[in-house]
């Protein structure tokens, strides 16, 4: 049969944010796959220099519209290490909280995501409507849904009040339910196993040597978790367990995924019913004296990485990204080869690929054919090009 | 007047418009029943009608590369065989319009012929998301085609008739043998549900994998056109199972005809629909497999069963 070849992508149905797969297909099945990237940057490492440490916040925050936590959490481990500020535990416990809220948040998207994938619209229904117990909570105790704002520099901006305390509890106990139902479906129903055993491979050995990170490297059974390898906040007094599976599948990765919703809820409640006493933010000095710092944060979709480095002014000298989809997308290439067209969604929805936090600067060239990195000074003479082709003349700034 | 009648069958009832009509009302009954099984509000009953009439009036593009003529009239032809299979159905009266022998096998022709344009239609229109999905839409036909087939073969032996009509008034006046066609009759159901490419075996025009599958490169009113048969398509797969399996208006006619056509109609709509929030969409090769694996020996057995039958009431 003569081959074919298929774009997915950068505009496509069964992805959320632009990307593009290019697929040569032989019939159903995939001989070949390549990854292109750089649709999406919107060059936050560089407006990050521009601002001040605090305003940096606001702008980290939107790197990603679903780990907005780690994100900031991550950055702001950094500055408070340059700072030498000692932050209150009960700030270090409210951070855990809202990281443990949002990987419920994340890994229930995922799941709906997961089901809409495969074609069970029914689950994905299902999920993103028991989802809104978990947004609803995050807005009860910050404020907003999405982007919850309650990292600040030296601590957190909100405290929780015991009537919080008690809703939250409830609504978590509701999602238990909700979450062994779940597990029971995904583990019995005939389709959705049909669909995902033996989907996507991902041997350990090559796990390891493409650096996959987060719940897809759990379900190729390597237990790495930051939680549990380097404890950051306050996770080394909480008692969790590192999910792994070894199926090295798409199901794998649906149950691990399943499974740590129950260890989050577990965590959850041991935050709140054991949240220490005292302030929840101490004053951090505005100019940071010269330094570096990286931190690693395990956020729902795998570690995420931050370096920072200040020069004694307001603002930092440098902020580096690096979003754990970045980690899995060296995966996705090995584990589309060989498999089916119809498995393409779900393979690359398996990785909860997040582009807006991973893209660079890439320029992929249809014609050549090759793909070519553009530094900040070709892209500043880029864009004053197209600007004075449109008679603006932006030279000077 | 009597050179009208038959014009007014074909054009208002049960012909285009009550066709048309009818489909688009079961197509909100599905997505409404649908919605309510998966938790959410679904669409207002004008809903269907609604984007019938924007989509007449959108803009017609034919792709450069796509055979023009073909790539124009093939949502005609699917609609037209559509339409014709139902004359053979009966409707509101025990007996069809235009009923003979051996009409069963002439109606399961008709109802091959939209998937046949779907195959052209995606061939024709050139692009790679088309081309797959036209491919999948052949396979598929060979996958459930012999089960349907096989189960319709099984009412038929037992009534001992080739025709739509026959077989219904023999349900009719046995009703007590309906019963005992459950299995051919789940079997026809999921056929069916492969046939209207419907979840889990909407697998031709799987949106995650190719987009819009054989439609990709359909707009406007050839569009229009195309999802209308598949709704036609979905009234007359229901009163060809209703018919064969069911005893068709049983032994009424009239009014009292029509509100029992509509309720078995709905009845069936509601098992489809039932399919659809189950399952999670399967892959082609698993589609192939289970038909011929399970379904087709399910319709066997029930033809096996029905010779069975047949020879002990003599």
């Amino acid at each position: 049969m003569s081959k074919i070849t298929i774009p997915l992508g950068p505009q496509h149905p069964a992805l959320k944010e632009p990307e593009n797969f290019m697929l040569v297909l032989e019939g159903e099945q995939i001989s070949g796959a390549t990854v292109n990237l750089g649709y999406n940057h919107r060059g936050m490492e560089k407006a990050a220099e521009e601002r001040t440490y605090i305003q940096d916040l606001y702008l980290i925050e939107r790197v990603c519209g679903i780990c907005s936590h780690s994100h900031t959490t991550c950055y702001i481990t950094n500055v408070e290490e340059l700072a030498k500020a000692e932050t209150p535990k009960r700030a270090l416990a409210i951070r855990a909280l809202f990281g443990e809220l949002e990987r419920v948040h994340s890994h229930l998207l995922w799941l709906g995501v997961a089901g809409y994938e495969m074609g069970f619209e029914t689950l994905f229904m299902y999920t993103w409507r028991d989802r809104e117990q978990v947004l609803d909570c995050l807005e009860l105790l910050s404020g907003n849904r999405v982007h919850y704002s309650i990292n600040t520099l030296g601590g957190v901006r909100r405290d929780i009040t015991a009537e919080q305390k008690a809703e939250v509890l409830k609504r978590i106990q509701y999602l238990k339910e909700r979450t062994n139902y779940y597990i029971k479906l995904a583990t019995e129903e005939p389709t959705v196993l049909a669909r995902t055993q033996n989907v996507g491979k991902l041997p350990l050995d090559v796990a390891i040597e493409r650096g996959a990170v987060g719940p897809t490297a759990r379900a190729s059974g390597l237990a790495r978790d930051v939680r549990k390898d380097e404890p950051y906040l306050i996770y080394n007094e909480l008692d969790f367990k590192v999910i792994t599976h070894d199926s090295c599948d798409v199901f794998g990765r649906l149950v691990v995924r399943a499974l740590e919703l129950v260890e989050s809820y577990k965590m959850i409640e041991q935050i709140l019913n054991n949240l220490p006493e005292g302030p929840i933010a101490v004053k951090v000095p505005m100019r940071i004296a010269p330094g570096e710092a990286v931190n690693h944060y395990e956020a729902p979709r795998g570690e995420d990485i931050h370096y920072l480095k200040s020069n004694g002014t307001d603002k930092p000298e440098r902020l580096k990204v690096r979003a754990p989809t970045l980690a899995n997308l060296q995966s996705v290439a090995y584990m589309l080869e060989g498999g089916w067209l119809a498995d393409v969604p779900l393979v690359i929805a398996a990785i909860d690929p997040c582009m807006s936090c991973t893209d660079r600067a890439a320029v992929w060239d249809p014609k050549k054919g090759k793909t070519q990195v553009y530094g900040w000074e070709e892209l500043r003479k880029m864009s004053i090009e197209q600007y004075r082709r449109r008679g603006v003349d932006f030279t000077r700034l | 007047m009597e050179s009208i009648l038959p014009l007014a069958y074909i054009i208002v009832f049960p012909g285009f418009l009550f066709l048309a009509v009818y489909g688009l009302l079961l197509q909100w009954v599905d997505r409404k029943l649908c919605a309510v099984m998966q938790n959410r509000m679904g669409p207002p009953w004008f809903q269907p009608y609604a984007d019938f009439i924007k989509l007449l009036a959108k803009e017609v593009i034919v792709p450069d590369y796509a055979e023009s003529r073909m790539f124009r009239a093939l949502p005609f032809f699917a609609m037209a065989a559509v339409m014709t299979a139902l004359v053979s159905i009966p409707v509101w009266t025990p007996g069809a319009l235009f009923s003979f022998q051996g009409d069963l096998i002439a109606v399961i022709y008709l109802l091959t012929i939209p998937t046949v344009t779907f195959f052209l239609a995606g061939w024709s229109s050139t692009s790679p998301y088309s081309t797959v999905g036209s491919m999948r839409v052949l396979t598929q036909l060979f996958a459930y085609e012999v089960p349907l087939m096989l189960a319709l073969i099984g009412p038929a032996i037992l009534a001992g008739s080739w025709s739509v009509s026959e077989i219904s008034a023999f349900f009719a006046a046995h009703p007590s043998l309906i019963p005992a066609q459950l299995l051919g009759f789940g079997a026809a159901l999921i056929a069916l549900q492969g046939k209207l490419e419907r979840l889990p075996f909407d697998i031709p025009h799987a949106k995650n994998e190719i987009v819009g599958g054989q439609f990709t490169e359909y707009s406007g009113r050839l569009l229009d056109f195309f999802l209308l048969a598949v709704d036609m398509e979905l009234v007359v797969g229901a009163a060809l199972v209703n018919a064969v399996f069911l005893g068709g208006t049983l032994g009424l006619a009239g009014l009292a005809g029509v509100g029992v056509f509509l309720v078995k109609t709905l009845f069936i709509t509601f098992l489809l629909a039932l399919l659809k929030v189950l399952m999670a969409r399967i892959r082609i090769e698993q589609m192939i497999n289970f038909c011929w694996k399970y379904l087709a020996p399910v319709a066997m057995a029930q033809v096996a069963f029905d010779i069975f039958l047949k020879s002990k009431l003599g």
